[in-house]
């Protein structure tokens, strides 16, 4: 079970807000697992199991994928609890 | 490749987890995360580390050193916690959910280490078959945490 205290967005499932100025990208590496990436997503934003896996092969086939956005702090620290995981996370403007 | 065939950590119905990773295979996870420990702690620029302290902005060079300062030495305390939690319970017959994660972290950690020592860089990576190459002990190294990892995962709901 996903413990409720590491989610940072309950509403994990809903779509990217196009009107917040940072997006969260992560990016495909090699050694990384994709059970990994997946779980990872799953623990940090509280995604679905099944949009954890849909943004995971985003990630292996596309090379990358939008996982969250908002704010440039919020955007910083969803890509600081990325790096913690060890999976290749970026910040920019949508 | 990773056997796959017996389970090392199982989900106990009371949400904690059992661990039956055999004793040696213990130790050697000690020793391996202690080695980790030790590159983060004396070497934090070594260049197979350069995968644990990625940037965060791709494009911009000054705000990127502005959160390398502020958040670099938060990631390396976290690293640190997390290598210094799995060895503290990887003595222990059972784990808490934030002990697993400890774990998966922490053999994440390494696996990228040591695939970057490896040179992977492609999804599709050539291994050697000769078991005297001189990388052969850095491919074992990743087989083994692989294997382990695998059955963290499973564990934890993959």
């Amino acid at each position: 079970m996903i413990s409720p205290a590491e989610i940072s967005s309950p509403t994990g499932d809903t779509d990217l807000d196009p009107d917040l100025p940072w997006v969260v990208l992560v990016w495909n590496d090699p050694i990384n697992t994709m059970e990994y990436v997946a779980l990872v997503f799953r623990k940090l934003f509280g995604f679905s199991k099944a949009k954890a896996n849909e943004l995971m092969l985003q990630v292996h086939n596309n090379g990358r994928a939008a996982v969250s956005s908002g704010p440039r702090e919020k955007a910083e620290i969803d890509v600081f609890r990325l790096h913690e995981h060890g999976l290749w996370a970026t910040m920019q403007r949508d | 490749m990773p056997l796959r065939r017996n389970p090392v950590v199982r989900r106990q119905s009371d949400g904690r987890f059992s661990l039956v990773l055999p004793q040696d295979q213990r130790e050697v996870m000690v020793r391996l995360l202690g080695d980790l420990d030790e590159l983060l702690v004396e070497s934090p620029d070594d260049p197979s580390t350069r995968r644990l302290q990625p940037p965060a902005y791709l494009h911009d060079p000054d705000r990127d050193m502005g959160y390398q300062l502020l958040a670099g030495e938060e990631l390396r305390a976290s690293r640190h916690a997390a290598i210094e939690a799995s060895i503290d319970a990887i003595g222990r017959a059972s784990l808490t959910e934030d002990e697993l994660w400890a774990w998966a972290q922490s053999l994440n950690a390494l696996r990228l280490v040591v695939g970057t020592r490896l040179g992977i860089e492609q999804d599709d990576y050539p291994r050697p078959s000769d078991p005297d190459d001189e990388n052969a002990p850095f491919w074992a190294v990743l087989d083994f945490t692989s294997e382990v990892q695998y059955w963290v995962l499973k564990a934890l709901g993959g």
